[in-house]
């Protein structure tokens, strides 16, 4: 046994049967979103009905895992009734915690429902001990979710000077943008991922394999990426693409290869840190991923609380481009 | 009561003489009613034009501009956790909050809140305005629908809303810098080499189409917004400033022809033509405010 | 075993050695007619066990779907409509017109449909193809993924005793790859 404090497992579920395959696998917590633009996964053919959380909240429930509803997008003026109709909702559902990025509708629920708990989301931005004490102060936060752009070491410095919990990204995607502030994705669709909810709409994005079978990644108007026969493929964002500068006439990725998130071997180090809510990416993932990704981490956090090295399941396979990085969480060279 | 016409923040990184002769330019010959000074995009630039405010805010000041300190965009580390304190402690200075650990700083005084803070709806301008918010600029994404309605519900807070109508758009932040990358090195090391792209650094598709401009950490659009179309309705509606992002063209020009638009002096038409003679070597966007892809251009009809 | 570590084992076609763990009747020629009713039966049997699968498809449920198994002499043509759901079998030269189309080898499609390989995972690894209207074939994607249990066996039992030695041999593949 050690010293160290038993974090929550925080997995995503896409769909009812990803919510009881990530409890199944060992889940402390499951978070997911509505069928709307409500929350930032707003995909096609993905999320949640009322009564679907309704039912993932008791099978959740009946097996002791926790149940957290992301509404982290930023409603529009004008629109902001489907926000607050959804807030509501989950309120009434009883989910644990609502997860929220918009200061209107943090102080909507503050005000509305004064007892319910909330974590401030990715989205929100908070990369400093003052940002976070603001939200802290301003609406009761009682966790935030860090963005992915900290080192080990400043995300110990950060939870020595805030009064709130402490969750970060474990694995998953990893957006090179500063989440919640991110437009490319509008610039080229005319559909905002801070309004709607959605990066890279699957409506606006074209494949097209050739006979030497190039890969070619449309995004709207314009080509994103172009992988060669047998090369590794990514997500169809902007920030994973390859571009030429007057100085670089051969495609680069000029703001990040695709490639994923993987901090197993950073488990002790961030526990240590005072991080004690894990996060996996990934509601847009399918069931499988769930299960193997929530498996391998449930035996790594056990291993580790019961003092056992833990064993580093291979999860390349899941991973974006067949890469995976510890990012900015391994040092500032990443930066 | 006509619409005031602003200069926002430099977005880039030019050398301090170049810089400093901008503003004093901008102070003598342009038609601008408030400047915003301050580093907002990376907080390694900050400390080479420390040392010019004092002065350039005088010359401002004395050319009848108005002047307001913008903080820092994405708060990180130690040093740029201390950029935006020491500004906020700027003795009579007002602020323009880019980010939440402004916010926290700027509590019970009274402040403006820059694009870079997600004011999206009716409920967040209101709650903030209960802060002592005093002035919007909102996000550039914003359709002219929510522009319209938030600039509504600012006249009934009695506090102003401003937006960009000219320059590339900032459309992502990021903790790594793409200048640096594109040149092999990390931002820790990154010996200024933003310094050598004045509007920012293009980036091209694999198509060769003309997509994106690098600022640092920071990503642009590769074409400049242009709303002299919109202006007027925004005007209209209630929007009380309007916001030039400086770039390294003339922007005394661009200064008198946008001030022309506003006052009904020019049309839109004269003026985006007179833009077009003003050397600015990109296209223009408005797509954000009409609500489809942010890069195209929509023609009035 | 993973669902990860299955990833491992996939190759554009079947190999000798896979192959000869599957019935022959399998990969000789099929006449195509046959298969109809079997397939919409099939179908009918999938849908019938998750009528929710609808609501998730959406506006996308009338959709031309063309399942392209690579490594099989034929394409299946699906359109999950309720009003009038229909699947074919079609030869592959007929090039049946479609709105998207979804491309692997047999084994990789049937073990994505059972929900045990990760659809992005496939698509980064290049073993998955995906041409034609996307958002519809991630609607499809993420409405099958929502299916309980195995669609590989819902499809079994309606194929009777032959249907479920096809799956153990198609899933003895899978073991003896790994």
């Amino acid at each position: 046994m050690n010293d160290l404090t038993r974090p929550e497992l925080v997995c995503p579920a896409g769909t009812p049967a990803s919510l009881r395959a990530a409890v199944d696998a060992g889940a402390d917590a499951v978070y997911c979103g509505f069928q709307n633009a409500t929350n930032a996964r707003n995909f096609a053919g993905l999320n949640f009905t009322p009564d679907e959380l309704a039912e993932g909240a008791e099978y959740a429930g009946q097996k002791g895992a926790k149940l957290l509803l992301a509404i982290n997008s930023f409603p529009p003026a004008g629109k902001f009734d489907l926000w607050r109709q959804a807030v509501d909702t989950g309120v009434q559902t009883g989910v644990d915690a609502i997860i929220v990025a918009d200061m209107g509708v943090a102080d909507y629920v503050r005000t509305r429902w004064p007892e319910q708990r909330l974590h401030l989301s990715v989205q929100a931005g908070a990369s400093s001990a003052e940002a976070i004490r603001f939200y802290c102060q301003e609406f009761d936060i009682k966790r935030v979710v860090l963005p992915r752009i900290l080192t080990v070491a400043e995300i110990k410095a950060i939870h020595d000077e805030i009064p709130c919990e402490i969750e970060a990204f474990v694995f998953g995607n990893i957006g090179m943008m500063a989440e919640g502030r991110c437009s490319l994705t509008n610039y080229v669709t005319g559909v905002s991922t801070n309004m709607d909810g959605v990066c890279s709409p699957a409506g606006r994005v074209e494949y097209k394999e050739d006979t030497q079978k190039n890969l070619t990644t449309r995004l709207g108007d314009f080509t994103v990426d172009c992988f060669a026969c047998g090369e590794n493929a990514g997500y169809p964002t902007i920030c994973k693409g390859r571009y030429l500068t007057e100085d670089r006439r051969e495609p680069y990725y000029a703001f990040e290869e695709p490639v994923s998130l993987n901090l197993t071997s950073l488990l002790p180090d961030l526990m240590k840190a005072g991080v004690t809510a894990l996060k996996i990416e990934g509601r847009q993932r399918s069931r499988a991923y769930v299960k193997s990704v929530v498996g391998a981490f449930r035996k790594a956090v056990d291993d580790l609380m019961a003092g056992r090295p833990p064993e580093l399941t291979e999860l390349l396979n899941l991973t974006e481009g067949n890469k995976q990085t510890e990012g900015a969480f391994g040092g500032k060279r990443w930066r | 009561m006509s619409t005031e016409l602003n200069l926002g923040p430099l977005l880039f990184h030019w050398p301090v003489e170049q810089k400093r002769d901008f503003y004093f330019r901008i102070a003598d010959e342009a038609e601008v009613d408030t400047v915003y000074l301050g580093e907002v995009v990376c907080g390694k630039r900050a400390p080479f034009f420390e040392d010019q405010y004092a002065e350039v805010t005088k010359r401002l000041t004395d050319g009848g501009k108005k002047v307001v300190l913008s903080t820092l965009s994405e708060v990180m580390i130690d040093k740029d956790r201390q950029l935006v304190s020491r500004m906020v402690e700027t003795k009579g200075a007002l602020i323009e909050a880019n980010d939440a650990s402004a916010l926290w700083h700027l509590e019970g005084r009274a402040h403006r809140i820059g694009p870079y803070v997600n004011v999206y709806n009716e409920k967040s301008m209101a709650w903030l305005a209960g802060k002592g918010a005093e002035h919007f600029c909102l996000n550039p994404e914003l359709p002219k629908s929510a522009v319209l309605e938030l600039a509504q519900q600012a006249q009934t807070l009695g506090v102003g809303v401003e937006v960009q109508v000219f320059g590339r758009i900032s459309l992502a932040l990021s903790a790594r810098c793409y200048h640096a990358r594109a040149h092999d090195r990390v931002k820790d090391n990154c010996q200024f080499v933003c310094e050598e792209s004045p509007d920012g650094m293009e980036l091209d598709t694999v198509d060769g189409d003309a997509f994106l401009a690098v600022n640092g950490i920071q990503t642009l659009s590769h074409p400049y917004v242009n709303l002299m179309q919109e202006m007027p309705e925004m005007a209209q509606a209630g929007v009380s400033a309007f916001r030039l992002s400086p770039h390294d063209c003339d922007m005394v020009k661009v200064c008198r022809l946008f001030g022309g638009v506003s006052s009904g002096r020019l049309s839109p038409d004269e003026g985006i033509h007179g833009l077009q003679e003003a050397g600015i070597a990109a296209s223009f966007c408005n797509g954000f405010s009409h609500g489809v892809d942010g890069y195209r251009w929509v023609a009035n009809s | 075993m993973s669902a990860a570590m299955a990833g491992n084992f996939v190759h554009s076609f079947l190999s000798s050695r896979q192959a000869q763990y599957l019935p022959k009747k399998l990969l000789s020629p099929i006449p195509l007619s046959p298969l109809q009713p079997l397939l919409q039966r099939m179908l009918k049997a999938v849908v019938e066990a998750n009528p929710g699968i609808f609501n998730r498809l959406g506006m996308h449920r009338t959709k031309r779907f063309l399942i392209d198994p690579v490594n099989m002499p034929f394409v299946l043509l699906l359109v999950p409509d309720p009003e009038n759901l229909t699947i074919k079998a079609v030869r592959r030269s007929e090039n049946p017109s479609h709105d998207a189309r979804i491309a692997g080898t047999f084994l990789i499609l049937l073990d994505m449909i059972d929900g045990n390989l990760d659809g992005d995972a496939l698509f980064f690894s290049r073993d998955l193809i995906i041409e034609g209207d996307t958002e519809a074939v991630v609607c499809l994607r993420n409405a099958m993924d929502d299916l309980e249990g195995s669609v590989a066996d819902d499809i079994a039992g309606v194929l009777g005793k032959p249907g479920e030695l096809t799956l153990t041999a198609l899933r003895k593949i899978r073991l003896y790859d790994e």
